[in-house]
């Protein structure tokens, strides 16, 4: 291929600019981690099915929370009613925490929690949960996901403007830079974007522009970038058109490796890396002969491995029409046990690479990435252009064109628009969730609030208060608020008495 | 020429998967329909309000969050308290079929799975609208 050099464009896998790979010796030396995505119900449902995880194999946990949670709302809060424990595990407290991972060894498992402007509180949850077993906040690793600004522009599950949000995630980056050294702060993802209906060229730009704009957070914030950078991760949707997935992550490395070097001035190597969780894409399923699903996903999964993922989600096949069942998420965590142990694709880095085709549209994919940063500059940066509606304006208008294609059948979805069924009936089982976790959920809740120390909680909150107005970092404080139990509603509601909420114009 | 069928696309809940309800949004307006969309986060209670101030025929509310059996059952109580039993109810989302067929038997008149041919759901409109506008 014409102007590509080898060690300037790709380099060996785990030297820059990393194109082949973040470490050289990639699968050979150690399996991605096979990390699915899991939570509904109260935390003793979660707790049950991430036993039966661990014990069929998995090697991290990942926790799905419910919409309360994520939007920082109380089981028995108004707004909460008919959502607790849906779409993910209900957590309220501190004490909910302690019985989501009964029986788990936080020094030995890491844990991903997808969780946003509510991150904090749920992070200092599940310090306060290892500290109440004797393990140290230096011994425990995990991840969460802390990515406000893709809130704003895809996810939608924001709380406070986004001003305050970035000082609570600077917050969070210095309080774990000086004490938990082995999370992981953010999440830069990338997958919400996509599943909101972006091109794979707009996931790739949005996600890395939001990158950016985190590190120019801690800089402004006076953190040494090579104190937080390092313990920056992304998370990618890995879709249905296998070559350009594969290429996108190649780009991501690529433009990350060389951001991070030449313009933000991160001399430590690991603050070079793109590492990187993958989920197959959600909306790529369909209700329609839905163990299709489990072809498209394992595609999918390959594409994540080829590409060079440090740790993989597998969908279940009947997530388009439920929570997954037990049978459908043991399907889904065996694909990626087939990948790894059956197929061989492990045992060799980045084979792809020098495949005219490959690099040829990696480097478009970095072309095309490129061209958005410019236009996101020309809006004045990340914020301005959420401000502006452009990121949901561009996403909505591909998703759009996307559904006219499937509809005019341009692009064909197999068992949708063609090789249908008639009288298709539903032929696997379907999770259900009892209205009653939502009813046992509210009267944990009063119960707490009965027992703990309600005087020693209005002088945390308080203090909660003072600081959350002042400069210092919010991390100390919200610790002692869930120390001692102090709900994650009620810690959110004093943030908002002084942050204000976000407010979003609607349009379409 | 009657005038236009007017929809309300809401997103009640506190879920923010809004691609399918702008995706039906910018389908409906495609078909010359007058569309409002009301944005994230909506009560019953604000979407009722917003349906009569509107004075929408038809309501299309869009659940992803498992919360359809509290959410549904509301509106069609709130509009019927209000005497807005006129404005027709559909809906879209992860909604399992016997939910749907409770659904439908409480009034709302038709929930639209993943899939979907946005065709099938601006036929729907217009012949439920039939009647009223054209």
């Amino acid at each position: 291929m014409a102007n590509l050099d080898y060690l300037e464009d790709l380099g060996f896998p785990g030297e820059f600019p990393f194109t082949r790979g973040v470490y050289p010796t990639m699968y050979r030396g150690r399996f991605w981690t096979m990390r699915q995505f899991s939570g509904f119900g109260t935390a003793r449902d979660t707790n049950k099915r991430y036993h039966f995880l661990l014990d069929h194999g998995q090697t991290g946990l990942s926790v799905a929370f419910d919409m309360p949670t994520i939007m920082g709302y109380d089981s028995d809060h108004e707004r909460s009613e008919g959502e607790v424990g849906r779409c993910g595990v209900a957590i309220d407290s501190l004490r909910d925490m302690e019985i989501h991972f009964d029986g788990i060894d936080l020094a030995k498992i890491t844990t991903s929690m997808t969780i946003n402007a509510p991150a904090s509180i749920l992070l200092a949850f599940y310090l306060c949960t290892g500290e109440g077993k004797g393990t140290g906040f230096d011994q425990m690793g995990g991840t969460i996901q802390n990515d406000i600004l893709k809130e704003y522009i895809a996810q939608k599950s924001w709380i406070f403007p986004p001003e305050p949000s970035m000082r609570i995630i600077t917050d969070i980056l210095a309080f774990c830079s000086d004490h938990v050294p082995r999370w992981n702060t953010i999440s830069i993802s990338g997958y919400h974007i996509r599943e909101a209906g972006s091109t794979a060229a707009q996931e790739l730009a949005f996600t890395l522009a939001d990158g950016f704009a985190y590190v120019e957070a801690g800089i402004a914030a006076g953190i040494d970038v090579d104190t937080f950078a390092p313990r920056l991760s992304f998370f990618f949707n890995a879709h249905l058109d296998f070559f350009e997935e594969i290429a996108k992550y190649r780009a991501a490395r690529r433009i990350w490796a060389k951001r991070m070097r030449d313009m933000y001035g991160a001399k430590d190597p690991s603050s070079w890396l793109l590492r990187f969780h993958t989920q197959t894409a959600g909306c790529s399923l369909t209700a329609q002969q839905p163990e299709n699903n489990i072809v498209r996903t394992a595609y999918q999964a390959l594409s994540a491995v080829l590409g060079g993922t440090q740790s993989l989600h597998t969908n279940s096949m009947d997530e388009t029409l439920a929570l997954p069942s037990e049978k459908a998420v043991r399907i889904a965590l065996r694909t990626q046990q087939l990948i790894a142990h059956e197929t061989g694709v492990a045992n060799t880095i980045d084979p792809l690479a020098g495949s005219y085709f490959i690099e040829a549209k990696t480097r478009e994919m970095e072309e095309k990435a490129q061209e958005y940063f410019r236009k996101i500059e020309e809006l004045g940066g990340v914020i301005k252009a959420i401000e502006k509606g452009f990121f949901q304006k561009e996403i909505g208008r591909a998703a759009y064109e996307y559904q006219k294609a499937v509809e005019e059948r341009r692009k064909v979805i197999v068992g949708v628009n063609r090789f249908k069924l008639e009288g298709e009936k539903l032929e696997i089982p379907i999770l259900k969730i009892d209205h009653q976790v939502e009813l046992d959920q509210r009267e944990a809740v009063r119960k707490l609030r009965e027992e703990r120390d309600n005087d020693k909680v209005a002088r945390e909150l308080e203090r909660l208060k003072e600081t959350a107005a002042g400069p210092d970092n919010l991390m100390p404080v919200i610790l002692d608020c869930a120390r001692c139990y102090c709900t994650e509603g009620e810690i959110i509601q004093v943030l908002k008495e002084v942050f204000g909420e976000y407010q979003e114009p609607p349009f379409f | 020429m009657g005038k236009k069928i007017r929809v309300l696309v809401a997103k009640p809940g506190l879920d923010g998967h809004d691609r399918g309800a702008k995706v039906v949004a910018n389908a409906l307006r495609d078909a010359g329909m007058e569309v409002v969309y009301t944005g994230l986060h909506q009560t019953p209670e604000m979407i009722a309000e917003s349906a009569i101030q509107e004075d929408v025929d038809v309501i299309g509310l869009s659940i992803l969050s498992g919360a359809h059996l509290t959410m549904f059952p509301r509106l069609v109580e709130l509009l019927a308290e209000r005497g807005a039993d006129h404005i027709k109810i559909i809906g879209g989302g992860i909604i399992p079929d016997e939910d749907i067929a409770r659904l439908e038997e409480m009034g709302v008149s038709r929930l639209f799975g993943p899939g979907t041919d946005t065709r099938d759901i601006i036929e729907f409109i217009r012949k439920s609208c039939a009647d009223s506008v054209s």
